[in-house]
């Protein structure tokens, strides 16, 4: 059983290491910025879960795979969300993907703010 | 296994520093941030099992904590120019660009 156990966490733990690196490539070689929160949502969620179910497996049930499985949990939850919350700053500030417009819709400050840069349709390169 | 685990985490990290280097846009430089610390957060723990001192995963969660605060702290610095309260003035100013 428990060499079932070693070969299972040996396993998740090195799939997790490689899903990191194809992510940190994936971050490094795509061309725009939009597409590269896509590759940084891969670590965050694959790569990080792989590499604790991993270490879960290599403590068994103490308190330290209660430990993990808290960390795991708060960064499942606040990966997605920065990673959404620089997209939408980006958004806001006016960089937008190559060759879109946004539709002219009535949201609160962030409308207003973002009517006023396509007003002045500077494309905004920082 | 945990040597090949902490290998690939710092591999990862040393690619999302070229990013973080060569990121054109701030945001850019923000995601490279943001991974990075998840990225430590991983490698934190990983020594942890590798040194047998499981007490290191508390640093990891204080870790995991901090970094998120901070990448929306900065989000919400170059937003606002500001961090504090966002108070009128800078809504004004913001009005004023």
């Amino acid at each position: 059983m428990t060499v079932l156990i070693e070969i299972l966490s040996w396993a998740t733990i090195i799939g997790g290491g490689i899903f990191l690196i194809i992510g940190s490539v994936g971050i490094i070689r795509f061309p725009d910025f939009w597409s590269r929160l896509h590759a940084a949502s891969v670590t965050d969620s694959l790569g990080m879960l792989l590499l604790m179910l991993g270490m879960c497996l290599q403590a068994g049930l103490t308190l330290v795979t209660v430990k993990l499985v808290v960390i795991t949990i708060f960064l499942f939850i606040t990966g997605p969300t920065a990673t959404h919350a620089v997209a939408n700053a980006a958004l806001v500030s006016g960089f937008l993907p190559k060759g879109k417009t946004l539709p002219i819709e009535e949201k609160k400050t962030a409308g207003k703010i973002l009517r006023r840069k396509l007003k002045s349709s500077s494309k905004v390169k920082r | 296994m945990f040597v090949v685990a902490a290998i690939a985490v710092i591999v990862a990290m040393l690619l999302v520093l070229v990013r973080l280097y060569a990121g054109p846009t701030l945001y850019d430089r923000v995601l490279a941030v943001n991974v990075f610390g998840t990225h430590t957060v991983l490698l934190i723990g990983v020594v942890g099992f590798l040194t047998g001192r499981p007490d290191f995963l508390d640093i990891a969660l204080l870790y995991a904590l901090i970094n998120f605060v901070g990448t929306i702290a900065v989000l919400k610095y170059f937003r606002y120019r500001a961090i504090g309260d966002v108070s009128a003035s800078s809504v004004k100013r913001e009005k004023a660009r």
